[in-house]
């Protein structure tokens, strides 16, 4: 039998060896705790290297190792110590067009690459979540397939792929549709290859989830109401399916923006991408300030489609119930 | 079977009886099979226009996929399915006449009530001051007023229920299926939704077909009842008949309860049959098919059993001795359950007419059971 106890009043029965209170603390703190963890990691390694970087970036650039002038170290008045901020870098970052060039070409690149891969990933998707359920466990695992092996030899696998007397060359010409190998490498066409290959599991598994928790009988209802297979597609599916069609795109353009890989073995050097100026400011020119520049003004582009994306996915967890 | 005294509710409407009548739906010798199990089995029905038709059954019976083969969402593995003499087959569901209502609802998500009863209306063409007057009307009738801007998600269990079949009739289909329409309203609700069906089927002439596992709405709203079972029909009558008359013990037994005597038929009159079981002799004077020396069984519904302390005062009417076994008690009636000194145990509803009878029976008590020649039939099945 349980006795109704007012909230707040605790009757400890006998088999407790603790007191009611300790064990109420504890149980708070191991809940505080499951939370706690993550937080903490996110300062660790995210917050406080990102507030490094943005630190670096206020700095001047100096051959010293590190090669970067001091800021906001010692014990300094703040006044002296803001002082010491600099703008010079982010005043460099407009002076010159090559980064906004860099900043709208990856911006462009990201998005048309984010809508092929949508194109090639919402079939894709649909035709997992309709399987037969028996299939779609490896269906789902063919897709996922291709990450057990390295991203960079999957990238370096396409130079073998699309370069002038590459496999897709060798067979186009040899089945006679082409007598003049294609020049695919190092053009935009490469990097959108590239991107929309290597991302797009991320399209679709977003796009499935969203999909294989639809109710078939909606389409049915649809159908009965007076919608062809068609007009039911867009009126019933393509709408519920928005969540994961925002998320897909998000996950998929989100890290394109940033991509140096891919437009360095495929792009070949006239590529301007904002990933790779980044390197070579870093790494070539050595100037850290700019270069850590170059990375806040990303993360600030980045912040608006991070937004959207944290939306889809908590519009989605409602729609879930 | 059609007894002249059992007559369908609606004084004068009975296509059924009439040769003439042309069926409006038709399965005939309809088969469905999902892999090797047959989910309706070499079934033919008709269907008449205006008809307010029931399926019962149990649960897995096929009532659902029959619906659905109608609506087009189920081809038939064999037969074929006649709408006012048209075949349906290879017709796909938006060009049928017919509307559905889902057991499972099936509401749209992403749309607030209103958008959902009014997506077929849209889905018509049909002007949007005529959209929003009916959109109106369906949520007077289904009592929703206040929810239209909802979304499915924010309302109960009966409320999405009623949303959906605000949504399948909005369109006024010449059909309407209606899969276990209100199964998940409290009583009252249901009972005043089941008087609101029937008069919006009588006033747009419309053509019901309902599934329902639910007897008592069958009988209340239905002009004629399908009896399923393993994908294949026991019986269509009319509710008094299917009460009254049913064709087999299965019917008798499925609908409402009964209590059913074995016996030996020992003498068959024109009109009349007598009955030796054990320990009771029974007197019929609906024989039915019985044929002497067979074995059959018959069936008599409790309310027409008289429960007394003494013997009947009619030597001639059916009548054994028990002793009361059971009682239940449940306002209105009192259930007595009696064993007979055969060893069968006979259920009697006597109607609490008075607020205390004047000659109570109790637990342990013997008891006379005792009914007329004609207030059972007799079932050869
Ligand atoms: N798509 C399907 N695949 C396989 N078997 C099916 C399928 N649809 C229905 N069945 C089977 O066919 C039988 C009849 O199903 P149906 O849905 O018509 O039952 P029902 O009479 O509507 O039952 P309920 O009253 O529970 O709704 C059931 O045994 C069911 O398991
Ligand atoms: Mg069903």
């Amino acid at each position: 039998m349980t006795i109704p106890v007012a909230p707040g009043t605790d009757i400890p029965t006998k088999n407790e060896s603790r007191p009611v209170w300790s064990r109420g603390i504890l149980r708070a703190l191991s809940s505080r705790l499951v939370i706690l963890v993550p937080y903490l990691w996110l300062l660790a390694f995210f917050l406080v290297p990102f507030a490094i970087v943005v630190k670096i970036s206020f700095s001047q650039t100096t051959l010293a190792i590190p090669p970067y002038t001091p800021v906001l170290e010692g014990v300094g008045s703040l006044w002296q110590n803001l002082r010491e901020f600099s703008f010079d870098n982010y005043l460099w970052l407009t002076q010159d067009a090559l980064y906004f060039n860099a900043y709208v070409t990856s911006v462009v690149i990201a998005a048309v690459s984010t809508v092929l891969a949508l194109l090639v990933g919402y079939p894709l998707a649909y035709g997992v979540a309709r399987a037969p359920s028996a299939l779609r466990p490896l269906l789902l695992m063919l897709v996922i397939l291709p990450f057990w092996t390295s991203f960079l030899i999957r990238v370096y696998a396409w130079i073998g792929i699309l370069k002038p007397e590459g496999l897709l060359n060798q067979f186009l010409m040899a089945i006679g549709l082409i007598d003049q190998p294609l020049l695919i490498m190092n053009t935009y066409t490469a990097i959108f290859i590239g991107i929309v290959y290597s991302y797009l599991p991320f399209m679709v598994l977003p796009l499935y989830a969203a999909l294989e928790k639809m109710d078939y009988s909606l389409i049915e209802a649809a159908q009965d109401l007076g919608c062809t297979r068609s007009s039911a597609f867009w009126k019933i599916t393509f709408p519920l399916s928005r969540p994961g069609i925002i998320a897909g795109c998000m996950l998929v353009f989100i890290p394109a923006v940033g991509e140096f890989v891919i437009p360095d073995l495929l792009g070949g050097s006239q590529t301007l991408m904002i990933g790779k100026t980044l390197w070579n400011e870093f790494f070539a020119n050595r100037d850290w300030p700019v270069s850590s520049a170059v990375a806040v003004i990303l993360l600030l582009l980045l912040v608006v489609p991070i937004m959207i994306f944290q939306q889809a996915q908590a519009r989605q967890q409602e729609q879930g119930r | 079977m059609a007894l002249q005294s059992l007559n369908s509710i609606r004084r004068g409407f009975e296509p059924w009886n009439d040769p003439a009548a042309r069926p409006y739906i038709h399965f005939d010798r309809v088969t469905k099979k999902f892999g090797d199990f047959a989910a309706v089995n070499d079934l033919s029905l008709t269907i008449f226009e205006r008809e307010f038709f029931a399926l019962l059954g149990a649960s897995g019976c096929g009532k659902s996929t029959l619906l659905r083969m109608l609506a087009g969402f189920e081809e038939p593995t064999s037969g074929r399915i006649l709408l006012d003499g048209q075949d349906l087959r290879g017709v796909p569901p938006y060009r049928r006449p017919v509307n559905m209502m889902f057991q499972s609802y099936a509401l749209f998500p992403h749309m607030t009530v209103e958008k959902n009863i009014a997506f077929g209306l849209k889905q018509d063409g049909m002007p949007a001051a005529d959209i929003a007057a009916r959109v109106a009307e369906m949520l007077r009738l289904v009592k929703l007023e206040e929810f239209a801007k909802r979304k499915p998600h924010q309302l109960s269990g009966g409320q999405r229920q009623r949303v959906a079949l605000a949504r399948s009739v909005a369109k006024r289909p010449k059909v309407l299926l209606l899969d276990e329409p209100l199964g998940a309203l409290d009583k009252k609700l249901r009972e005043e939704t089941q008087f609101e069906l029937m008069d919006l089927q009588q006033d747009l002439g419309l053509t019901f077909l309902v599934v329902t596992h639910d007897q008592e709405e069958a009988m209340t709203m239905a002009d004629r009842i399908a009896i399923l079972d393993k994908g294949e029909v026991m019986q269509v009558a009319t509710p008094p008949e299917i009460y009254e008359a049913p064709g087999s013990r299965f019917v008798a037994d499925f609908v409402g309860s009964v209590n059913l005597f074995q016996g030996q038929v020992t003498r068959r009159d024109a009109g009349r049959a007598e009955i030796a079981g054990p320990g009771l002799v029974i007197h019929t004077a609906n024989p039915g098919d019985a044929e002497q020396g067979k074995t059959v069984h018959y069936a008599i519904r409790p309310e027409k059993i008289r429960l007394s302390s003494f013997p009947p005062e009619n030597a001639r009417a059916n009548a054994a001795q028990g002793e009361i076994y059971d009682i239940a008690y449940l306002g209105d009636v009192t259930i007595y359950n009696v064993k007979l000194d055969s060893g069968q145990i006979v259920k009697s509803t006597v109607i609490n007419s008075q607020r205390s009878a004047d000659d109570p029976l109790t637990w342990g008590d013997r008891a006379w059971i005792a009914f007329q020649p004609d207030s059972g039939v007799v079932l050869t099945r």
